[in-house]
């Protein structure tokens, strides 16, 4: 059934009908709506869980490694400065192989105090071993909780389903919520490969020697590439189910265009306008939104984007001495293919500030009337301070 | 006959044989805090979950793909063992509504050292306290972080030296007075707070026992003599732990939904210089210093018996009792 929902509470929904049993999370703008959706539902009954409110953000994951480690399923969900603070244990969790599914409201670092959006918080946990999944609208907020939990319980690694501050999270769109029948023939009772059980005890979380962990690590990166060979597989299945499928990348009009937008989150929903409105005017322009972040999937990325001319990334993120990190995930995928078309990376939106239809049409004049890239980023929109 | 005597008579039959925490494992000659550990996994039983913080009882009983226990054991980090302890309880709960395991008592532990207890794990202890989940929580406090190489911990009492409090030429050692978290466990109202030292076996195992029937938190702070860090010899491990509580230094009481009792009683304290003197860490103090301590020790012993004798149960606390009159 259509309605009318937040993004917050397509999450909210998207966890019901998951049937999680546990949930921990701690406050923080702007992912409280989905905490105080789930406290709700688990209130009035409509959510049998345990909604354990716990004294931190690092806390929540700590205790959820402890439930997850029982064979429950397990959600949290959390923003900025909450995940960096949950930084440790977002490496435990992969490395315990737990499947625990969170979802994590885009917000900007501090200092300077900012609750809107800004990717580089997601991002710098990229190498956490979790699986990193971007949302573009609501619908697809509540598609992907249900397929993270899919996922993650079929190669045992967390899941990161990620969506912008306010854009995102407190935007009413309509939203199909499926019934809980439906959702229970796409996403069955989770069946834990291993747990903690008084009659079968098991010792988890040891000391490991280098004789050992290396081997560990290479089992990680295993279950990340069964993830990126897998997740189709999943969205066929979705798919027949519900009728909707988003890829691990998305092609707009990329098959015959000279240059092509990448973006990820809201900013492509935006940009989807503007590269309708260009192709009207006769531009050969397309759009890929990357959806997939970790597995990074890259030979779908260089299927898309290797015969084009330019391409143009969008990132509303930013790694100190390096520059947008989209950006530079697209020139290492590319970097091995003769002559590849040259990255052109823009950084825009930081700490919230508006992608504006005029701004990624900056962006497309501006690749498409330069020869080469003039600097690894370009900041889009400053001012003089 | 007090108490505890009975118990000597009578109790070391019914001690479970078998043991949970297996031989074989890495501690050091003299370890009183894997003794503790081994005793606390007899007064449990086989129906747990120990979630045990990073520290020398990890480290000595997990090498993969060895374990020493016989029980399920999970351990995450150093800073939570309190907040995973939670997640399992709840996990547990968890299975049991949705009847995908059978409907017994599953008690969950939470062990740490002083360090994962007192300094980086007082947050998750606090919450999980607060929290009220099922679960008993144990410190097992050898006074400092002797995994790492012997650091100064809040639970390093004062005067000791350790490889980040050292004596030197300006410095006599520990510089703060060690943190009370029983006391801290109580404030929380945790209806059942304990001390203990595997010293005194049997008061122990009893106080596990106890602490077991409790349906919801419980905290027991046991004292764990340490040879390495404390340089001290190893055979003497038992009889430290006898002299620390003899002292006054370390005395053994529980808390009963808020009603403090002495377990162990002591007739007439031993002055600490007995505890202190075999104690490589204690070697640097002056006669002065040593006096300065022992006044802290007396002063410590009688705010425990004031306690003891003026404090009554919350459960006494009722508006009719009269207190408000």
């Amino acid at each position: 059934m259509k309605r009318v929902v937040e993004g917050s509470q397509a999450v909210a929904e998207a966890v019901r009908l998951a049937r999680v049993g546990v949930i921990s999370a701690y406050p923080i703008t702007p992912q409280t709506h989905i905490v105080e959706f789930l406290s709700e539902y688990c209130a009035n009954g409509s959510l049998k869980a345990r909604f354990m409110r716990v004294e931190s953000e690092h806390s929540a994951l700590a205790a959820l490694i402890g439930t997850a480690s029982t064979g429950v399923r397990a959600f949290t969900a959390t923003s900025g400065q909450g995940l960096a603070l949950m930084h440790e244990l977002l490496h435990w969790t992969s490395g315990a192989r737990l499947p625990i599914v969170m979802a994590e409201v885009n917000r900007a670092l501090a200092p300077g105090w900012n609750i809107w959006v800004d990717q580089t918080d997601s991002l710098a946990q990229r190498d956490t071993g979790w699986i990193q999944l971007y949302c573009e609208n609501g619908q697809e907020v509540l598609d992907t909780v249900l397929q993270a939990y899919r996922l993650g319980e079929l190669v045992n690694l967390p899941v990161m389903v990620v969506l912008d501050a306010f854009f995102l999270s407190h935007t009413y769109e309509p939203v199909d919520v499926p019934e809980q029948e439906t959702v229970d023939s796409f996403l069955p009772p989770y069946e834990p490969k291993f747990q903690l059980d008084p009659k079968d005890p098991c010792a988890f979380g040891s000391l490991v020697t280098p004789n050992i962990y290396m081997e560990m690590r290479h089992s990680i990166a295993q279950a990340m590439d069964d993830a990126l060979r897998c997740f189709p597989y999943i969205e066929d299945e979705f798919e027949k189910i519900f009728d909707r499928r988003y890829g691990t990348v998305e092609a707009l009009y990329c098959d015959d265009a000279d240059i092509i937008l990448v973006t990820t989150g809201t900013i492509t929903s935006t940009s989807r306008q503007v590269v309708n409105e260009l192709r009207a005017e006769g531009e050969k322009v397309g759009l890929m939104k990357l959806k997939l972040f970790r597995p990074f999937p890259v030979h779908h990325v260089r299927s898309v984007l290797i015969s084009a001319k330019k391409i143009a990334v969008i990132d509303r993120n930013f790694s100190f001495g390096a520059g947008g990190i989209f950006a530079q995930e697209i020139r290492a995928a590319l970097c091995n293919e003769p002559g590849h078309p040259p990255v052109y990376g823009y950084i825009a939106g930081i700490g919230g500030r508006d992608v504006t239809t005029d701004v990624i049409g900056e962006i497309y004049r501006r690749t498409k009337n330069s020869e080469a890239p003039e600097a690894e980023s370009i900041w889009m929109g400053l001012q003089e301070v | 006959m007090n108490i505890i005597e009975n118990f000597d008579l009578y109790a070391p039959r019914l001690v479970d044989k078998k043991e949970y925490l297996c031989s074989g494992h890495r501690a050091c000659q003299g370890c009183g805090e894997v003794l503790g550990l081994r005793l606390m996994c007899k007064a449990l039983g086989p129906d747990v979950v120990i979630a045990n913080a990073t520290g020398c009882m990890e480290i000595i009983s997990s090498m993969y793909p060895s374990t020493a226990w016989e029980v399920p054991w999970i351990h995450v980090a150093f800073e939570n063992a309190a907040a995973v302890g939670s997640g399992v309880e709840a996990g547990l709960k968890a299975l049991r509504r949705k009847g995908k395991i059978a409907d017994r008592d599953v008690k969950v532990v939470g062990v740490a050292g002083d360090g994962g207890t007192m300094d980086i794990g007082l947050q998750a202890l606090s919450g999980a306290m607060e929290r009220g989940h099922d679960m008993l929580f144990v410190c097992l406090d050898n006074e400092a972080y002797m995994n790492t190489g012997i650091q100064r911990s809040s639970g390093t009492p004062m005067g000791a030296s350790t490889t980040t409090s050292p004596a030197g030429k300006v410095s006599s050692g520990q510089k703060t007075w060690k943190k009370n978290v029983p006391e801290i466990m109580v404030a929380h109202g945790v209806s059942y707070v304990a001390t203990a030292c595997p010293s005194y076996p049997l008061d122990f195992i009893n106080k596990v026992k106890k602490a077991m029937k409790v349906k919801g938190p419980s905290y027991i702070h046991c004292f764990t003599v340490c040879p390495t860090g404390w340089r001290s010899p190893s055979e003497m491990t038992i009889k430290l732990g006898r002299l620390v509580v003899e002292t006054g230094i370390f005395p053994l009481y529980e808390v009963e939904d808020g009603k403090y009792r002495m377990t162990v009683e002591v007739d007439q304290l031993r002055p600490i210089e007995d505890y202190m003197k075999p104690q490589g860490r204690y070697r640097h103090l002056t006669p002065d210093q040593i006096e300065i301590i022992q006044d802290r020790v007396y002063q410590e012993y009688n705010k425990l018996q004031d306690k003891i004798n003026g404090l009554h149960a919350w459960s006494d606390l009722q508006y009719e009792w009269g207190l408000f009159d």
